[in-house]
């Protein structure tokens, strides 16, 4: 599927929503808990399972990216399952803590 | 990424904590989303592209603020210090709007084409009983917030702030919830000003309570820093200064819960930062530095650099205290013949009616003059505009303005440049004496000289009353260089 930047995306399989803060031009295959990623107002298969080995979780305010691919997804919504990209699992980005200025 | 996410996130996955308000009766994260919400449904009911703000702040701030986000309609605050000319002006340009505004505004905007103005608290009525609406939806990167720009002549100019902008600011610079349960913060820049949104942004998404002044009174600073244990607070130069002159005639008041008091907006005098780091000791103080057409901050000097500065014997280590600290790691500065450039996602250089002013890469000039040592601290010399230039040789208004004020007698003082016809330029200064005592301006000019050089040494010397302020404290320098040069 094509992620756009600034979509909001969830899980078939679990609780986990995200929206994409940065996307690929290109065609990627996102997924969460092994099942593909829908829009939010889309229906969810029925019959998606959660993939055991692809859940470790996502955590409410993460961020989740690829950097090679240019592909960045906010967690905004916690869930079971894990994200990953083409079947890679995709590694948390860490925030520099920085002290407050506004 | 609809800038209303970071409410939702707060006030869909947070706890109680209050959002907005004192800990008793202020409104909860979920509390807030609701409002913003039904704030959005309201909006969304109405025709126009716009949803303009004339207004204090107040409760209603972030209500619309997030509730015009969720609604997909650009927010845009007025300044409710301009005269009637000027705000209706302004208004026009957003028509078709729907304009909230405090009561005293109503009349003074009334019947411009396009523009249906509901005061403030009828709306916070009318919220009751509209249906909260979902959202945000899906966002592809709309403009969010207008800012009108400060000039100071002709119409101002329109900052366009995008939702990617702002939210790739908030993203890289705050943790989500990472704020201490017992943090507050308290907003008294005025809701038209770039660090009054990014406050609300950054407090909302960071999880800490928000407290408001209608407008800044050092005063009434000091009394609610200390009535709601305020552990953090923003404010341009001259509030600081107004409120170390507060603390000085009370010097019992302790300000216990104060811990991070970050400052910019504007340049700070250095011997104001080291009065105020001396009188708050347990004070982390952060100097930033940013535009409006930034998104708020780009580069911050946090408090282990003031502490390190501060004790310091190098005069290399010493001068970062004059500094703006370094770059975030979203940004990147970049000096091109005295200006500085930036270049990040947050940075929006984009205008109304102009479109984008960035360069091909993506650089945008902040008109700026700066320079950054070799451990990366960035140092802004002020508008490029403001630059003396006195028989080839850049003279920053700021250097000389830093030496003047050290002077015991002298409490507040600008210095611009003037036309000379040996020198191309020379410098004036325009000095304000302390209370009780009337300096001689050779003792400026000698006090100068002994400190800096005899190039940098004022020429000029005027005795007055005050200096002229716009309301967000910014001193109006043009308006002093056209006065001085009038004079002579």
């Amino acid at each position: 599927m094509q992620v756009k930047a600034g979509s909001r995306l969830k899980s078939q399989v679990c609780d986990t929503q995200v929206v994409a803060v940065r996307a690929p031009a290109a065609d990627v295959g996102v997924t969460c808990g092994g099942a593909p990623l829908i829009a939010l107002d889309a229906d969810a298969d029925p019959g998606a399972v959660l993939d055991e080995a692809q859940a470790g979780g996502t955590l409410l305010g993460k961020r989740y990216a690829d950097e090679e691919l240019g592909l960045e997804l906010l967690c905004t919504k916690a869930g079971k399952g894990s994200l990953a990209v083409d079947g890679r699992p995709l590694g948390l980005k860490q925030a520099k803590a920085l002290p407050a200025s506004d | 990424m609809n800038l209303a996410m970071l409410l939702e996130m707060a006030g869909e996955g947070g706890d109680d904590r209050v959002a907005l308000g004192s800990l008793t009766g202020g409104l909860t994260y979920a509390q807030l989303l609701d409002r913003a919400r039904r704030a959005a449904a309201w909006f969304g009911e109405r025709p126009g592209s716009n949803v303009g703000l004339v207004d204090v702040n107040s409760p209603a701030t972030p209500v619309v603020l997030f509730g015009a986000a969720i609604a997909g309609r650009p927010f845009a605050p007025l300044n409710y210090r301009w005269s009637d000319d000027q705000l209706r002006r302004a208004a026009a340009r957003l028509a078709p709007a729907v304009l909230v505004v405090d009561r005293p505004v109503v009349e003074r905007v009334a019947g411009i084409d396009g523009i249906e103005v509901v005061e403030r608290d009828e709306l916070w009525a009318a919220l009751d009983d509209t249906e909260p609406v979902d959202g945000p939806a899906d966002d592809t990167d709309e403009p969010a917030v207008l800012l009108f720009t400060s000039g100071t002549s002709g119409d101002p100019k329109v900052a366009v702030l995008r939702h990617d902008n702002l939210t790739s600011y908030i993203l890289g610079t705050v943790e989500f919830l990472g704020a201490e349960p017992d943090e507050a913060t308290l907003i008294s820049v005025p809701p038209y000003h770039v660090a009054g949104i990014a406050g609300l942004l950054s407090s909302v998404y960071g999880g800490r309570r928000i407290v408001q002044l209608p407008a800044f009174d050092p005063v009434a600073w000091v009394e609610v820093a200390e009535a709601e244990s305020i552990t953090h607070a923003m404010v341009v130069p001259t509030m600081l200064s107004r409120i170390l002159e507060v603390l000085a005639e009370h010097p019992d008041l302790k300000l216990p819960a104060l811990r991070h008091l970050s400052y910019g907006g504007g340049r700070m005098a250095m011997p104001i930062i080291e009065a105020a780091v001396v009188r708050l000791p347990a004070v982390g103080f952060v100097n930033a530095y940013g535009l409006t057409e930034t998104s708020s901050t780009i580069a911050v000097l946090g408090p282990d650099d003031h502490q390190e500065a501060i004790a310091s014997t190098d005069p290399v280590v010493r001068r970062r205290l004059g500094s703006v600290g370094r770059p975030l790691p979203g940004v990147e500065v970049e000096i091109r013949s005295g200006e500085i450039w930036v270049r990040g996602e947050q940075v929006s250089g984009e205008y109304l009616g102009v479109g984008s002013v960035r360069d091909e890469d993506g650089w945008f000039p902040t008109k700026d003059g700066g320079w950054i040592d070799d451990a990366g601290y960035l140092y802004v010399e002020g508008r490029l505009d403001d630059v003396i230039v006195r028989g080839g040789e850049n003279i920053s208004p700021g250097e000389v303005e830093d030496a003047i004020l050290a002077h015991p007698a002298i409490a507040d003082c600008a210095v611009v440049g003037v036309p000379d016809d040996d020198w191309g330029e020379v410098v004036a200064a325009v000095v304000v004496p302390a209370a009780g005592v009337r300096p001689e301006p050779i003792e400026i000019q000698e006090w100068v000289r002994a400190r800096l050089r005899s190039s940098k040494t004022p020429a000029r010397v005027e005795i007055r009353d005050e200096l002229p302020y716009n309301d967000n404290g910014k001193l109006l320098r043009r308006q002093l260089r056209a006065e001085l040069r009038n004079d002579s």
